[in-house]
């Protein structure tokens, strides 16, 4: 297998009952690219990011990520990929120092890593002087990029980003795209789900899924061409409404 | 009948949710209230539609006064909070019934209004409401917020969340009940959709940055704005931050958008400070400014 490709999927299919939730995808993830997963709400998003993450099997079809293989190696999966999502995140009731601990404590890193980690982390953030506080009183904007940062705590090869950034104002958000720009210059492969149409022009590659299956997957250039598009919204509209 | 809003504030213990806020919206016109969550968008919300009292100013809804005269206000106002607040175990004709009811009227009266929206879930009519997908609870709650024929309708957030496609056919309802004759005040945290409205309230931390129709908040960008553009993206924002001359540097997707310090500005200047910093491969050119760049300038 290639070193380069940190996902590679093959037909990859979830069925419930007779419905074809996930419909024989198959794409390919660089390492360090920013791949953006999009798709309407019901297209099969959240079904095929459960298999690729490890806590859901497929039923039929083959994928790895991060050289793992997702039927058998589900566990080493999950070890070697952060993950965030605008739902779950952090603990509301934990310090900001806390957070960072126990979500370092979880991927198996020594004490002397985490309060090396923390330190970088809370500086590199500009968090000293809320360090001690509840992370439920932080506003929204300082808890997505916290989060990110935990979900990088362990230097996963690839980090799945769910839905992150909903909700902040437009410099938040972009401070955001920044980290997230940080992270695949160091060799992280991002792969985000996101509604805003106009974050998925921030990728690298983007993927339409429409009904299950994969209708378009292309830089957001070559997109904007095939589908005589200005944006990447209206590429989105032409796609799922035929 | 429309809305009118004068020197409102309101403060949650230390947190100024809402700082002296003023605006008007025109009877039958459709207006967005543009801004990040924690905006106090929902606050405000919440003082019109008399669900809350404001620490100090008056408002009107309807030619209504929001505190002295909030019974005639309830009976007059559509309120779709951002929040699926129906009863999700009635039925779809349940919940709407329910609605129809305590306004006093029945759905027949008033079908032609919500006729269009209710069409797309009256096949679903006997499922409840808790089982239904996000685009069809936000139809359905449209549809009570809509079944006793308000004059001012009041939308918050209905489209966060919610995919394009849905996004799309939800701004064409709002269109074709603002034909109607129903004044709308609706709240959005996407920047792209205030060119939908009439006019909007660019608001950030309680305060009312800006106020006008879409075109004009985008004429009266201060700057020449940049596409700037290079194969690695991450080094030319780095770079971009460290130029001096830099005014703003802000990721726009597949560009960068640049704004320069100096009145005279040459793209050549910046092109040669790239290049050198061993960045070739870049693209300079003039574009036009966005409500989402109006906005960061703003709140800078």
């Amino acid at each position: 297998m290639s070193t380069s490709k940190v996902i590679q999927v093959e037909g990859l299919t979830k069925m419930f009952g007779d419905f074809a939730a996930v419909d024989a995808i198959s794409f390919e993830v660089e390492k360090g690219e920013i791949f953006g997963f999009l798709g309407a709400n019901g297209a099969g998003k959240t079904t095929a990011m459960k298999m690729l993450i490890g806590i859901s099997n497929p039923t039929s079809g083959k994928a790895t990520v991060a050289g793992f293989d997702v039927y058998t190696q589900a566990e080493d999966i999950k070890k070697n990929i952060g993950y965030m999502s605008q739902k779950f995140a952090l603990y509301d009731d934990l310090t900001v120092k806390e957070n960072i601990t126990f979500f370092g404590g979880i991927y198996g890193l020594s004490r002397k890593r985490i309060k090396e980690k923390s330190d970088a982390l809370i500086q590199e953030l500009e968090l000293e002087n809320v360090a001690s506080q509840l992370v439920g009183s932080l506003p929204l904007g300082w808890k997505q990029k916290l989060s990110f940062s935990v979900s990088l705590i362990h230097n996963p090869k690839i980090v799945f980003l769910d839905e992150p950034t909903g909700g902040v104002d437009p410099i938040t958000r972009r401070q955001f795209w920044e980290m997230i720009y940080k992270a695949a210059n160091q060799g992280t492969t991002v792969f985000v789900t996101t509604h805003y149409m106009d974050e998925a022009e921030y990728c690298d590659r983007v993927s339409i899924m429409v009904n299950g299956k994969i209708e378009a997957l292309d830089t957001p250039k070559k997109l904007k061409d095939q589908f005589k598009a200005d944006t990447m919204n209206d590429v989105f509209l032409k796609l799922a409404r035929g | 009948m429309g809305i009118s809003v004068s020197h409102i504030s309101k403060s949650y213990k230390t947190v100024k949710a809402l700082q002296d806020i003023s605006f008007d919206v025109k009877p039958n016109e459709l207006f967005g209230l543009i801004g990040p969550d924690g905006a106090g968008k929902t606050t405000l919300f919440r003082i019109l539609t008399t669900l809350l009292f404001p620490d100090e100013g008056t408002a009107k809804v309807a030619g209504f006064d929001v505190v002295a005269d909030y019974k005639e206000i309830r009976k007059s106002v559509g309120y779709m909070p951002g929040k699926f607040s129906l009863y999700q175990d009635l039925t779809v004709e349940e919940n709407l019934n329910f609605f129809a009811t305590i306004f006093g009227t029945t759905i027949e009266e008033n079908y032609d209004l919500i006729k269009d929206i209710y069409i797309q879930i009256e096949p679903f009519k006997d499922r409840r409401a808790g089982k239904l997908s996000g685009g069809m609870k936000q139809k359905l709650a449209l549809s009570c917020a809509l079944i006793h024929k308000p004059k001012v309708l009041f939308l918050d957030e209905p489209t966060t969340g919610v995919d394009p496609v849905s996004r799309k056919e939800f701004w064409e309802m709002l269109k074709r009940l603002q034909q109607k004759g129903i004044t709308i005040l609706v709240s959005t945290p996407y920047m792209d959709e205030a060119a939908l409205c009439d006019r909007v309230a660019l608001i950030q931390d309680g305060k009312i940055l800006q106020i006008d129709t879409p075109e004009a908040i985008v004429k009266h960008y201060p700057k020449p704005i940049y596409n700037v553009r290079s194969t690695d993206m991450y080094q030319l924002i780095t770079s971009l931050k460290a130029y001096e001359y830099n005014h703003s540097v802000y990721p726009f997707g597949e560009f960068v958008h640049y704004t320069d310090s100096r009145a005279d500005f040459n793209p050549d200047d910046l092109r040669a400070y790239l290049e050198s910093i061993d960045l070739f491969d870049t693209q300079i050119e003039k574009t036009e400014a966005t409500i989402e760049d109006t906005f960061m300038e703003l709140a800078k």
